[in-house]
């Protein structure tokens, strides 16, 4: 056996980790963990830390279940899938509680969902079980990673057009008010995200022609 | 005349396909048309045309917009001064009227020209972007939309509503004749969710009462509110706000534009049916349906004796708030409503009992046809896709049946 090793940072695992976050945006492309979006991104503070949790779920699940991948009778492996990332969700929302408490009652029951968005189940059972565990990490971090760029980006217009603020500080200075100007109540409402992702993904197709269904 | 037409002669070849300003081509072809009947001839297939074109439609629900319009004027008007006690104004004389159609008038102008403004230019814009040629549908929208707002509404978020309205009603999904939501109804939604304040409350829809106070003891609550606000406090009482059944049909209470007067409307109505533009079928189901969920919630408060808004005579929903305005023009759309006969008495059913249940029991949404008519938009596919469905399946049996009573030998070669 002479195989040659694959540099860390080759061209290929580039692609694993990067390539979510554009052409195979799980969000904008796959249509997956839709509802979380809708359901996280009033704020710009919940949403930066549900996609942290994520991104930490995501990687950490592919590489634990690449790990074990030869190990686990394919009859069983969803219920084995199932057990790790709820481990892992559950570590995470202890984290969240621990120390950001405030935004961990905010996200309620959405941590706890974490274990059943379809984007991490999705990259373990299609990547992770027939890939060595580096691939498999760079693959879960970046899908981790565009699920959470959409997040943060809707987040951003909700809470700067809804509430007038970035982080729950005031951005949009008082002279504007006085000028008549208003937050707009739809964009702290489920349909605005909604609307808001659905100008996402115009916008990158309008980039990225070959995604565009013919 | 025929300068003119040499004028637009000498500017065409520029404006062709390769000329020079080549990408603004739908741009030039909008106002030569605009200006000149044109002399595209048909040079394959049939020949026969019909006037009856989307111009000649689109035409002719504007025309049957105006009575209300020009009454909304003259109410505008009529609300402002009440309620900064004008009586040289109120007073039903000459002097009078011609004060509130005026006030109205001028209260009214710059909506009416930022809405068509915004619309036409996104129009203008995406027909070039897309290579289609301008079209006609933003017209009716383009003047419903001044007529389903209150009067105080600030002309940016008009501006706003527009743009949204017809981007996300319209645009998006291929432009005229392709939407699924009636625009005008999806840009009043985006106010009502977006800036409350302007579109519910006992000041909204009097002009000039959200920037000054009025005189002592006028509220210039929609009849609808006042219920309304009753049931939020928890005693719903049948208040009103002073009008009556007299005033709901001539519609001198407070409201938006369009929707106050049921003569205007129905001179409206008339224009629409006899023109054939409208179909009578949703018309006449959307009130029926209004007034059997109506009765249904007579006859709960008899049984339950309940909420006393159950009890409100079944007819007055008809006459209030905006559910003639909407049954008659924006139910009526022939692109988001239900295609098949049998679709659409069963859409129009729907819009009326949806919009009296929601008033009725959601004191949330003072006005529920709003939410009735977008909600049958988006089903009404649906409905169109089972009518054909039964269609299908009753022929066939039809068939199966036909060919079993011939003694048929051979009834494989039936149906399927």
């Amino acid at each position: 056996m002479n195989r040659e090793r694959e540099p860390i940072f080759s061209a290929k695992n580039m692609r694993l980790l990067l390539g979510p976050l554009n052409r195979d945006n799980p969000v904008a492309v796959q249509i997956l963990g839709i509802c979380s979006v809708l359901a996280v991104t009033a704020k710009l503070r919940p949403a930066f830390v549900m996609a942290v949790s994520v991104v930490a779920v995501a990687a950490l699940a592919s590489l634990i279940m690449s790990a074990l991948r030869k190990t686990i009778p394919s009859r069983i492996r969803i219920i084995v899938q199932l057990v790790v990332i709820a481990f892992l969700v559950i570590i995470v929302d202890q984290i969240l509680k621990a120390y950001v408490y405030e935004v961990s009652k905010q996200l309620s029951v959405f941590v706890g969902l974490i274990i059943t968005n379809c984007i991490i189940m999705g990259r373990v059972e299609a990547f992770a079980l027939g890939n060595k565990p580096w691939p498999s990490l760079l693959d879960g971090l970046g899908n981790g990673l565009g699920y959470g760029v959409i997040l943060i980006v809707v987040g951003f217009f909700r809470e700067l057009l809804g509430a007038g603020e970035l982080w729950g500080r005031q951005v949009i200075p008082d002279s504007f008010y006085e000028a008549g100007y208003m937050n707009n109540g739809l964009m702290l409402l489920p349909p605005m995200a909604l609307i808001i992702v659905g100008v996402i993904i115009w916008i990158q197709r309008s980039f990225n022609k070959d995604v565009v269904d013919k | 005349m025929s300068r003119l037409r040499k004028l637009v002669d000498r500017f065409k070849p520029h404006f062709e396909k390769g000329g020079r300003f080549g990408i603004f081509r739908s741009t030039f072809d909008a106002f030569e048309t605009f200006l000149f009947v044109p002399n595209k001839v048909t040079t394959k297939g049939a020949h026969i045309r019909d006037a009856h074109d989307t111009k000649r439609m689109m035409s002719m629900v504007v025309l049957a917009l105006m009575p209300a319009l020009l009454f909304g004027f003259y109410n505008t008007g009529l609300q402002h001064y009440r309620a900064f006690g004008v009586t040289e104004a109120t007073a039903l004389d000459w002097t009078g009227i011609w004060m509130c159609l005026k006030f109205g008038f001028l209260k009214i102008l710059p909506v009416i020209v930022v809405s068509y403004g915004v619309g036409l230019a996104i129009e203008f814009v995406s027909a070039q972007l897309r290579g289609h040629e301008v079209n006609e549908g933003f017209l009716v929208t383009g003047m419903l939309i001044p007529m389903i707002l209150p009067p105080n509404v600030p002309l940016w978020i008009v501006a706003l509503a527009t743009a949204f309205g017809v981007i996300f009603g319209k645009e998006i999904f291929g432009g005229t004749g392709m939407n699924i939501f009636n625009p005008a109804l999806l840009a009043r939604a985006f106010v009502f969710f977006s800036y409350t304040s302007y579109m519910s409350g006992d000041r909204a829809n009097v002009a000039g009462l959200m920037r000054a106070d009025g005189v002592d003891g006028f509220s210039g609550a929609t009849p609808l509110t006042s219920i309304a606000d009753g049931m939020v406090e928890g005693s719903p009482t049948l208040d009103f706000n002073g009008t009556g059944v007299w005033d709901w049909i001539v519609g001198t209470h407070p409201g938006a534009l369009g929707e106050t007067s049921m003569i205007a409307i129905m001179m409206g109505a008339a224009i629409l049916l006899v023109t054939g533009v409208a179909s009578w079928r949703i018309m006449l189901s959307v009130f029926v349906g209004g007034l059997g969920m109506g009765l249904i919630f007579n006859l709960l408060f008899m049984l339950t004796g309940s909420n006393i808004y159950m009890a409100m005579p079944a007819y007055y929903h008809l006459l209030l708030g905006g559910f003639a305005f909407g049954a008659v023009f924006m139910a009526t759309d022939p692109v988001t409503a239900a295609q098949t006969d049998t679709g659409k008495w069963i859409y129009g059913l729907a819009i009326g009992v949806m919009a009296v249940l929601i008033r009725v029991v959601n004191p949330g949404y003072p006005e529920g046809i709003m939410l009735a008519i977008l909600f049958m938009n988006a089903m009404a596919p649906l409905v169109d896709h089972y009518v054909v469905e039964a269609n299908v399946r009753r022929r066939r049996r039809r068939l199966i049946a036909a060919n079993m009573a011939a003694g048929a030998t051979n009834i494989k070669h039936a149906g399927r």
